[in-house]
C-alpha cells in the first residue's frame, strides 16, 4: 500500500512541477488536472469512496472552468526576463522551503508509522455510530448529525461564491 | 458560443438523461452507499454543463437576464435552515438535531431527518455549480465601454 | 514515513510557485496544488491497516472500519477548494479586461 501511494505521490509531483513550468498556459492547466486525477486513485487506495465520487466531478469542472478562462484570453506567457527581484524571490524561497522541510522532518518523528491508528477520538465516534444516527454510511452521519455546522457552514460558503462570481463580472438580472 | 459536431451531439442527447438519473440515485441513497448530497449535486450539475457545452448557449437560447438557477439556490438553502430549525416544534430545543424516527439501519427510510437534508443539500450544491459555471464561462461581462 | 514527506513536498511544491511565479493563473494553479495535498496529507493520518470503508452491512463480524472523521472534513474541504478556485478566476477575468495581462508585475506598475 504504501509503495503504490508514493509512486502515485512520484506522478503528481512530476506534473506539478511541469505546470510551474511549462511555456503554455493550456498545459499548465491540464498538468495541473494530473494531480487532481492522481488524488482520486489515492482516494480509493486508502478507502475513501465518497471523496473520491466528489473530487472526480469537481476536479473535472474545476478544469473546464479554467480552460474556458485561458482560451478566452491569453496562451502565451512572457519571456522570463532575469532581474535582481526575481533572483531574491528564489534565492528567500529555496531558505524557507529547506526550513520548514526540516521542521516537518523532525516532527514528524513523534507521529505513529503509517496505518497505525493516530486519532484515537474517533472511536467515540465509530461505536453505536449506526445507532445513534440510524444511517449505514457513517461518513454521512457524521457530517449530518454529529457534525451538522460545519455542512452549514459549507452550504453557505457554496452559495456566497456563487453570488459573488455574479458580483464580480457584473451579470445583472432584469432592469 | 456554438455548439459541437454532431456526433457529440447525439451522443449526448443519449446520455445527460443518464447521468442526471445517476445523480438522483446517488442523493437519495446517500445514508446507505457512499455518495451524499455533494456528489450527488455535483454530479447533477456535471449533466447541465455537458448539455450546455455539447449544444452551444445559442441553440439553448439562454439569456443574460433570467438566471433560474440562482432562484433555486437560494430557495434550497432556506429550506434546509428551515428543516433544520423545525425541530422546535418536535420538542427538541437543539438546532439541527434528528428528530424524526429512526428505523432500522439499511432501510430505504430511514435514518431520521438525513435523506430529507441530502436532498436539499444536493439540490443546493448543484444549483450553486451550475451558476457558478454560468457566470464564468457563458456570460462573461460585457465589453468595456 | 516516505509517504508522509512526499506529500510535504508536493506542499512546498506549490509554496515556491506561489513565491516565484509571475503569471497569476500559474498562481492559482500553485493554490489549487497547495490545497490537493493538504486533503491528502488529512486522509494518510486517518487510515488503518487492513481496514476497510465506513460503510455498516449486516453481516460483518467485529470489522476494523477506516476513520470517517477526516473524511468528513476533507469532503467539505474539497468543495471549498472549489468556490475559492472560482472566485479567483473571477479575478483573473476581470484584471485581465482592465490590464490586458496576466503578469502581476505589469500590473503592479501600470497604476491605472
Amino acid at each position: 500500500m504504501e509503495q503504490s501511494i508514493s509512486i502515485i505521490l512520484i506522478f503528481m509531483i512530476v506534473g506539478a512541477v511541469y505546470a510551474l513550468h511549462a511555456k503554455d498556459l493550456l498545459s499548465a492547466v491540464i498538468a495541473c488536472g494530473i494531480v487532481g486525477y492522481g488524488l482520486v486513485i489515492c482516494f480509493l487506495l486508502l478507502k475513501a469512496p465518497d471523496l473520491a465520487i466528489v473530487q472526480i466531478v469537481v476536479e473535472t469542472i474545476t478544469l473546464i472552468i479554467m480552460v474556458a478562462v485561458v482560451l478566452d484570453s491569453t496562451r502565451h506567457e512572457l519571456a522570463v526576463q532575469v532581474d535582481t527581484q526575481g533572483i531574491i524571490n528564489q534565492i528567500i524561497s529555496f531558505i524557507l522551503i529547506a526550513g520548514m522541510f526540516y521542521f516537518f522532518y523532525v516532527s514528524i518523528q513523534s507521529l505513529d508509522v503509517f496505518g497505525a491508528h493516530t486519532v484515537r477520538m474517533a472511536n467515540a465516534y465509530i461505536e453505536g455510530a449506526a445507532e445513534k444516527t440510524g444511517s449505514a454510511n457513517l461518513v454521512t452521519g457524521v457530517i449530518f448529525d454529529f457534525r451538522g455546522y460545519d455542512t452549514l457552514g459549507e452550504a453557505v460558503i457554496l452559495y456566497t461564491a456563487a453570488l459573488g462570481v455574479m458580483t464580480l463580472l457584473r451579470i445583472q438580472g432584469k432592469k | 458560443m456554438e455548439g459541437m459536431s454532431i456526433i457529440v451531439k447525439k451522443v449526448t442527447q443519449l446520455l445527460c438523461g443518464i447521468i442526471f438519473l445517476y445523480g438522483i440515485y446517488i442523493i437519495s441513497h446517500g445514508h446507505l452507499t457512499p455518495g451524499g448530497g455533494f456528489a450527488g449535486g455535483a454530479i447533477i450539475a456535471g449533466s447541465f454543463i455537458l448539455l450546455i457545452l455539447a449544444f452551444g448557449s445559442d441553440a439553448l437560447n439562454l439569456k443574460k437576464e433570467v438566471i433560474e438557477s440562482s432562484i433555486t439556490e437560494s430557495i434550497a438553502i432556506l429550506i434546509v435552515i428551515l428543516i433544520a430549525l423545525a425541530g422546535f416544534f418536535f420538542g427538541i430545543k437543539v438546532f439541527f438535531a434528528n428528530y424524526l424516527p429512526r428505523g432500522i439501519v439499511g432501510e430505504l427510510i430511514s435514518a431520521g431527518a438525513i435523506p430529507l437534508y441530502n436532498i436539499f443539500i444536493g439540490l443546493e450544491v448543484a444549483s450553486a455549480i451550475l451558476t457558478i459555471f454560468l457566470a464564468l464561462v457563458i456570460f462573461k461581462e460585457e465589453s468595456q465601454t | 514515513m516516505t509517504v508522509f514527506l512526499l506529500c510535504f513536498i508536493l506542499f512546498l511544491v506549490g509554496l515556491y510557485g506561489v513565491f516565484t511565479r509571475r503569471n497569476l493563473i500559474k498562481i492559482v494553479i500553485s493554490l489549487s496544488i497547495m490545497e490537493f495535498s493538504i486533503f491528502l496529507m488529512l486522509i494518510l493520518i486517518g487510515y488503518i491497516d487492513n481496514g476497510i470503508a465506513p460503510i455498516v452491512t449486516p453481516g460483518d463480524l467485529n470489522p476494523i472500519y477506516v476513520d470517517p472523521l477526516p473524511q468528513a472534513m476533507v469532503l467539505t474541504a474539497i468543495v471549498i477548494g472549489l468556490a475559492t478556485t472560482s472566485m479567483l478566476m473571477a479575478i483573473a477575468i476581470r484584471l485581465y479586461r482592465k490590464y490586458k495581462t496576466f503578469d502581476i508585475r505589469e500590473i503592479k506598475s501600470l497604476r491605472g
